[in-house]
Parts: structure tokens; sequence; C-alpha cells
């Protein structure tokens, strides 16, 4: 009889969990369904309302319109070099600071802890930080936007993190028996052993440079140079139209079209990412558990 | 003693150049900056340089204290934090439990996939998205209320609202995500609680208050004291994009007025003091949240 009683609760619990998680799914997944469908509509439907479930009239001059614009392939190709020379400067810089910090036999470990660990807590801010950049002469460069700020200590606390773990301390001391020398070790054994953290590291550190926009505001001005997340706040925030200005009914149907553009927009910065994402997905996973383990 | 050192620091060397290029990047763009706080004790011209303006001592840090933007600036700030903190930390705990229990492996993965999706969005896109889905006149919640005959408020316009946008839409992009770090936690608890709470007849709401909450409330604590340490250092980007002159008065928050005093109005000394005072600010609370943590439940971040 108790039994009995148990499990019913337990099969409501479980409906009321399934009811919430399917109310979730459909939050999250119906705006950005939305946003794809609206992109592909007739501008006209999409203001009045009249696009909900699937494209209406298929219609592609939001595309059309972004695509005429020079600066989309510019700063499309600037985000390309910046996410893929800063991930290798990234992976470079991080990867062999956490392989050293995992090591027990690091002399003045302590110290150098303590070194990588007050800049999480407290950072010069703004104009300080401003004011290095420009007398390093980095201004408006390439360069900026990979190298000086590529170091991260979370992410050298996840290397390390998984090296101690996952490296057998004896693999090291028989290397060092057969005389191998700690770069070799580190090149020859570590790295070949750790694909699964430098893949973390590695897509967090695309990720994160793909989104990043703060760092061109701040330090480019040259256009060129521009990212595609600030072409986006021209776009999607300031509302700038970049089809030039106009009146009356023609200033209603710029509007619909500069909607158009938003949605467009939306949808090419954010695709490659949402399609790589649901492979990647146990990668970037694993990264927050092997952040877990330290605490 | 001192000899064993010595050898100690010298088969240090190889490791010692591997540290190397992370430090050097660390000591130039993040301990360079450090030394350039003291901009904040001076008044600064750009002809003199940052060594030769003159020292005013604390005279940046009244001027900000007693003009009308600092309580604005310091409310908005906290109202914003502290509700995200209050909505965002029970939210993913509360996830991580019912994902946990969910015996269909196939929804479970699914379920996962997509509510983890939209952390990836950057926030660039996601406040287009905000304001496109918002807009009043055309978005998508202001043709679902026509739908039912209602006129949409202009959200973005309001004041009063700009919290609840923040907030709600941070959720609606995280959730998913921040409670991760609970299922990893959730998923190393030993089985043979869950067998003997069965025997004992358990039911699955007695199992997650008497087994799940308490064995991962060390993660949360941690976690918490983490998100209260950064209470005042709340992300620039969002709240700057979200911005607008409608809703400024709830919108002005320290980080996004540092930016407008130091690079839109130039005055480098007052918007350095200012976010030098957001750090000590911060370092402070984290110390006292880090301390009380300690005491009262034995765990902390250090």
């Amino acid at each position: 009889m108790k039994k009995n009683k148990t499990l019913s609760r337990d099969a409501v619990a479980n409906v009321i969990f399934y009811i919430i998680a399917v109310i979730m799914i459909i939050l999250v997944v119906y705006p950005l369904w939305f946003v794809i469908i609206a992109s592909f509509s007739n501008p006209a439907d999409v203001a009045n309302g009249e696009v909900w479930l699937w494209p209406k009239k298929l219609d592609l001059s939001g595309y059309q319109e972004l695509f005429k614009q020079r600066m989309l392939w510019t700063s499309y190709r600037n985000t390309i070099i910046y996410t893929f020379v800063g991930t290798l400067i990234g992976l470079a810089v991080n990867i062999p600071a956490g392989y050293a910090m995992s090591r027990k036999d690091l002399a003045g470990k302590k110290w150098i802890n303590i070194f990588y660990l007050i800049p999480m807590f407290v950072s010069g801010g703004l104009i300080p930080t401003y004011f290095v950049v420009k007398s390093f002469g980095l201004l408006n460069s390439f360069w900026v936007m990979v190298l000086p700020f590529s170091v991260s200590t979370y992410n050298i606390i996840v290397a390390r993190t998984f090296f101690k773990s996952s490296l057998p301390e004896t693999l090291w001391e028989a290397a060092q028996i057969d005389g191998c020398g700690t770069f070799r070790y580190f090149i020859q054994f570590a790295l070949p052993l750790s694909k699964a953290v430098l893949a973390v590291i590695g897509l967090w550190t695309a990720v994160g440079l793909w989104n990043s926009w703060f760092n061109a505001l701040i330090y480019i001005q040259n256009e060129n140079l521009q990212p595609l997340q600030l072409l986006l706040r021209r776009i999607l925030i300031a509302n700038q139209s970049l089809l030039g200005a106009a009146t009356g009914t023609m200033a209603q149907e710029l509007r619909q079209l500069s909607d158009m553009m938003k949605y467009a927009s939306i949808v090419i910065s954010t695709l490659p990412i949402m399609c790589l994402y649901p492979f990647l997905q146990k990668y970037f996973n694993q990264g927050v558990m092997i952040g877990a383990v330290k605490e | 003693m001192k000899k064993t050192k010595v050898t100690a620091i010298k088969k240090s060397i190889p490791l010692y150049v591997l540290l190397l290029p992370s430090a050097i990047l660390l000591f130039c763009f993040a301990y360079l900056p450090l030394g350039g706080l003291v901009i904040a004790f001076k008044k600064y011209s750009p002809a003199l340089g940052v060594i030769d303006s003159p020292w005013v001592g604390m005279k940046n840090f009244v001027q900000f204290f007693k003009s009308y933007q600092f309580p604005i600036t310091i409310k908005n700030t906290l109202i914003l934090s502290l509700y995200g903190l209050v909505v965002g930390t029970p939210l993913p705990v509360a996830l991580a439990l019912m994902c946990n229990q969910m015996k269909t492996k196939m929804f479970k993965k699914v379920f996962q996939v997509i509510t983890y999706l939209p952390h990836f969005i950057s926030t660039m896109v996601m406040c287009g998205l905000i304001l496109i889905i918002l807009s009043p006149s055309n978005g998508l919640i202001a043709n679902i209320m026509r739908l039912f005959g209602q006129e949409a408020p202009n959200l973005m316009g309001s004041a009063g609202a700009f919290k609840h946008v923040y907030v709600w839409s941070d959720i609606w992009q995280h959730l998913g995500w921040n409670s991760i770090i609970y299922l990893a936690a959730l998923s190393s608890i030993d089985p043979t609680y869950y067998e003997a709470a069965t025997i004992d007849g358990a039911t699955t709401m007695q199992k997650i208050r008497y087994i799940d909450l308490p064995l991962i409330m060390p993660t949360i604590i941690v976690l918490l004291v983490m998100s209260a340490g950064n209470i005042l250092g709340i992300g620039f980007e969002k709240v700057f994009l979200l911005q607008n002159t409608l809703n400024i008065t709830a919108s002005e928050i320290i980080s996004t007025y540092v930016y407008k005093i130091g690079l839109q109005s130039s005055q480098y000394s007052l918007s350095t003091a200012i976010g030098l005072f957001n750090t000590v600010v911060n370092v402070i609370i984290l110390l006292i949240v880090n301390f009380i943590a300690k005491k009262t439940t034995d765990t902390s971040l250090f």
C-alpha cells in the first residue's frame, strides 16, 4: 500500500518535470525559430505579424541588402582571422602554462600561483589599460585583437587540473630516467595525451573571440579592421540605416527592409556556432566538469 | 637547505620557459595597468604624462561621491546584480535537480542540447534579439499580444521594466548552461544513497530534498561566493547595448559611467578613480562573503 502511494507520487513528479521541460524547450526554440523564418519571409507580412510557424511568401530581400554591404564581407573575414589566430595564440600561451603549473617539482609554485590569480580579482580598469595598450603602439592594429588579452587564468587552471589528473606521475619519472627533458616530454607525451583539454580550451577561446567586440570598440577605429560583431551593432542596436533615408511610404518600406536585415544578420552571424555546437557539445561540457573538479 | 632550493630552481628552468609567454603578457597587460591606477590620485594631463601630472590626493573620489550620479549608478548596479543573483542562483540548481531525474536518456540529451544553445549567442546578437522581439510596433511579443486584442508596452523605453528585461533575458540565455556544474556535482553522488532511500520508501521529492540538495550545497556556496565578489562588477556589455535615453535612469551603472566619463568625455583621472573604487569594493565584498561562508558552512573559495 505504502509502496503504491510512493510510486504514484513519483509518477506525478515525473509528469510535472516533463511538462516543465517541454515548456522550456518551446520558450528557447521558438524565438530562435521565429528569427530564422522571419528572415526568409515577406517584409510586410513579418511587420504585420502574419508569420508564425513557417516562412511566408519566401523572400530573400533582407539577405540581398545585407550581402550588398561591402563592410559585411570585410568584417566577416576579419572575425574569421581573429578567431583563428587568436585561438592558436590562446592555446600556445595557456596550455604550456597549465602544464608547468601542474608539475609538482615547480619551484616557487606558491608565488607563481598568486601572480596568476591576482589579475582575476583586480584590474587596472579601462583607462590605465588603454594607456598601456597605446604605449605599446597597439591601437588600431591587428594584434590588439588577439595578443594582449589572450592569457586566461581560468583556462590555465582547467589545463592544470586536466594534466594533474590524467598524466600519471610515473610516466614523467620513467621518461626522465630515459633521459627525456621537460620540453620533449611536454611535446611528445603530454600534448598527444591531452587532446580533450586542447579541444575544450580551443573551442571556448574560439567562441569567445567570435563573439567579442568590446576590445574592438575601445582599441580599433579603423573600419577595415572591425569585427563582425561591431557591424552588427550598427545594424541591430544603433538602428543605423545602412540603406539611406527616405520619406512617406518609401520610409515604411525601408524600415521593414532594415528589420529584415536585422533578422538576416542574426542568422548569418550566429549560424556557424549554432550548427557546430550540437556536435561539439561533449567538449564544452567536459570543460565545465574539469573546471569544477578544482572546486 | 639553500643548496637544494637552488637545484630545485635550476631544475625548474624549463618549466619557467613554458610559463614565460603568459607571464610576460600578464605583466604587460594586467600588472602595468595596475601601476597606471596612480592617475586616480592625480590630475592627469596628456601633455605632462602619467608621472609628471600633479597629485591631487582623494579629490577625484570626492568628486564622484558628491556627484548626483553616485547614488544612481550604485543603486542601479546593486539592483541589477542582486536581482540577478536572487533569481539566477536557485533556478539553475532547480533545473539540474530536475534534469537529474529524467529517466529517458534521449529526451534528456535533447533537452540539454537545446537549453544550452542560447549560451553561445553573442551579447551583441542577444541584445539585438531583445530589441526586435520586444519592439512595441511589430515585435514578436507585440504581435502575440495583438492576437488577444492587447497593445504591447514599450518595455525598452521604460526605466521600470529595464531590470526585468535584463535579468530574465539573462536567465533565458544562461539558465541551462549554468546548470551544468550542478549536474556534474549530482552525477558524482554515490548511487547507494538512492538505493537505500528507495528501500525506505522515499519519494522522488524526498530524495531531492534530503540527498541531492545537501550534497551539492558546497558547490552552490562556492559559486555564490564567486558571484557575490562580483556584485558591483556586472557585465558592461549587455547594459551598455540595451541602454537608451528613455531607460537611462535605470540603466546607468558604474561600468557604463566609467566608460562615458573616461573615453567619451576624456576625464581620465575621474574615470580611473571610479573604476578603482569599484574594484576595491568588489574585493572587500568577496573577502567578507568568503569569510562568512567559511565560518558558517565550512565551504569557501580560499
